[in-house]
């Protein structure tokens, strides 16, 4: 099966500035892509390339067969954008608003009608087809703005930050959407800042740099990249705590979590003898311990490290 | 005395009731979140806290002045981040912090003192003389919240101060809010996100103007009595289909590559394994995982109805 996205060295400069250095990436069709790096890092040029708004200096790319250099008119027609900040009109009704996207898209009359019904039906928005979009609550906009992306039966959507601002069980809502999208063959292709949402996907690639740095399910990530035991300890004084941590050899990472440190050590270390006479000897006391699961931040802070700003 | 006591507070628009009745408080030097959806009735609290809208019923005290009768008092006292932060795009860093000082008229000889410190602080030393526009998303936060702290004030109220920012500019900001513990400053901090939540010293869920539970964040996680598994299955539809249809399964959803469920305190998961092989489920594995806040969150409003 050809792949959705196929990448070979390619690269990206604007001038002196290389954005994007030597990215080689293979998604999958129906695959739900997690792209993740810092601000300024590639990824919005990635993206831009992969929607046939811009072309590579050098190397090859291929968006679902159709060839990123010659054929970019073609990709472009091809795809769905969602995105929070531009998309939907405020002021129009739930289905004109698909009328009106359809209309962009060029779909004919009969056509459209046809598949703004099976749409309203996917995103179980049929008893709101008559609502102004003003007046829906944010996870209801959200899943209008990913109906209006899918008008033209794109074979690809790109998600940015689909689910900003809800809570976590209208979020778990969307992403069931999303799964069910993908196991009809959509591939699904999300950038986000936050690692709940990226939790969700598949596979996840982590750029910086312009470097894809990373690359594979968030299980993978906390395995492959984060090396030693992440732990949790309640201290008496965490600011106390985290800087005595910082530079003491053997300490991978510490950060506050409200009234914990989360701290990853080195594998070998046994946490307890390890932590309590660093502690002590700062005058800190150390009230309990316990290993964590990594989360998908840490990783991110740990490959992506402090110096950017 | 509380940093913030709010009791029964309400607020409505017109018809539209944002707040219906909201109780809670904030101790001095506590960093407090206030987690929910948008609509929630976050942003209206906070707006109110700070004495820029009125109340339409019940009470909040800052600092132990009523916002209702004197917003003036509570003003001097607070200090307020807006989504995202509000500056002038063609000023620099100094000159937008210099802004904020005149606005709360703090006088110049401790202005200077306390810019240089902010800046230290914050990190933003190096950037003083760039344009507010040519800064990224997680510096422009970091002056905003400078801004905010320009007159000193003893009660920080942010909403949504992370928006759009990378996981490592993320934990800097955060590094700042805990630092300001030695200044006893007491923080609010409005969010939809549960990773910010865990970050907190305790979180009140919003849920449609009302407060659900407030609790620590390592409390919380103990309210979940169910256990939570991950499946890896190849034939997922059909297993979900299954697992539907299993009363030791609570409720499960879809994760990434697999399937995550929840098995009903007491319920043992070696019957779910019987009975998804006996159903023609073959080549599955599953392992137990640990719940995030965010199935604690939904166990929440579920178990509330």
């Amino acid at each position: 099966m050809t792949p959705a996205v196929h990448l070979e060295e390619v690269v990206k400069q604007f001038g002196d500035f290389t954005a994007v250095d030597h990215i080689t990436l293979d998604v999958a069709q129906g695959e739900i892509f997690g792209f993740l790096g810092p601000n300024g890092a590639g990824k919005s040029t990635t993206i831009r390339m992969l929607c046939g708004l811009l072309r590579p200096t050098s190397g090859r790319g291929f968006v679902n067969g159709l060839d990123m250099t010659t054929q970019a008119e073609r990709i472009k027609a091809s795809l769905g954008y969602m995105s929070q900040r531009f998309s939907l009109y405020d002021d129009l009704r739930v289905e004109e608003n698909m009328q009106l996207f359809g209309g962009i898209y060029g779909l004919g009359s009969v056509y459209l009608r046809k598949r703004i019904e099976e749409i309203l039906e996917l995103i179980s928005l049929k008893e709101r087809r008559d609502s102004i979009t003003r007046e829906l609550p944010t996870g209801l906009k959200q899943r209008l703005a990913l109906g209006c992306a899918l008008l033209h039966r794109p074979p690809m959507v790109f998600l940015d930050e689909p689910t900003s601002g809800v809570d976590p069980a209208t979020r778990r809502a969307f992403w069931d959407l999303i799964y069910s999208l993908a196991d009809e063959g959509v591939t699904i292709f999300v950038t986000t800042h936050y690692m709940e949402e990226a939790e969700y996907c598949n596979r996840i690639g982590l750029i910086d740099k312009g470097r894809l740095i990373a690359l594979g399910s968030p299980g993978e990530l906390k395995d492959k990249h984060l090396s030693g035991t992440v732990y949790e300890v309640r201290v008496s004084d965490v600011l106390a705590g985290v800087e005595t941590l910082k530079g003491t050899k053997g300490v991978l990472d510490a950060a506050i979590f409200g009234r914990s440190l989360h701290v990853r050590l080195n594998k070998e270390e046994a946490a307890k003898q390890f932590l309590e006479p660093v502690f002590v000897s700062a005058g800190i006391e150390m009230r309990e311990l316990r290993a964590v699961e990594p989360t998908l931040e840490d990783v991110f802070v740990a490959l992506v490290g402090k110096k950017h700003e | 005395m509380k940093a913030v006591e709010v009791e029964n507070l309400c607020r409505s628009f017109g018809e539209t009731k944002a707040l219906q009745g909201l109780s809670f408080s904030v101790e001095e030097g506590e960093i407090f979140g206030l987690v929910g959806p948008d609509g929630s009735g976050k942003t209206t609290c906070i707006r109110i806290l700070c004495g820029l809208l009125e109340p339409t019923g019940g009470k909040a005290t800052v600092l132990g002045a009523d916002v209702g009768a004197n917003p003036e008092t509570v003003k001097n006292h607070v200090g307020y981040m807006a989504q995202p932060a509000r500056l002038y795009e063609d000023l620099t860093v100094k000159e937008n912090i210099e802004f904020y000082a005149d606005l709360y008229e703090v006088p110049k000889s401790r202005y200077l003192e306390r810019m240089n410190r902010l800046m230290e602080f914050s990190g933003l030393a190096p950037f003083k003389d760039r344009l507010f526009r040519n800064l990224s998303g997680g510096m422009k936060q970091k002056v905003g919240l400078s801004c905010t702290l320009i007159h000193t004030p003893r009660v920080l109220f942010l909403d949504e101060p992370t928006n759009g920012v990378d996981p490592v500019s993320r934990r800097d900001f955060w590094k700042i809010l805990y630092e300001l513990k030695r200044e006893m400053v007491t923080i609010v901090v409005a969010s939809t996100y549960l990773d910010e939540a865990d970050r907190c010293h305790r979180v009140a869920f919003f849920d449609k103007g009302r407060v659900r539970k407030v609790e620590q964040p390592a409390e919380l996680r103990n309210l979940l009595k169910d256990r939570l598994f991950n499946i890896t299955a190849g034939d997922r539809r059909k297993t979900m289909g299954m697992l539907r249809s299993l009363p030791e399964v609570a409720s499960h959803y879809v994760f990434g590559t697999g399937i995550h469920l929840l098995v009903r305190n007491g319920a043992e998961i070696h019957s779910v394994e019987k009975a998804l092989a006996s159903g023609g489920i073959t080549g599955f594995s599953i392992e137990p995982v640990h719940p995030s806040l965010e199935d604690v969150y939904i166990h929440i409003l579920d178990s509330n109805g």
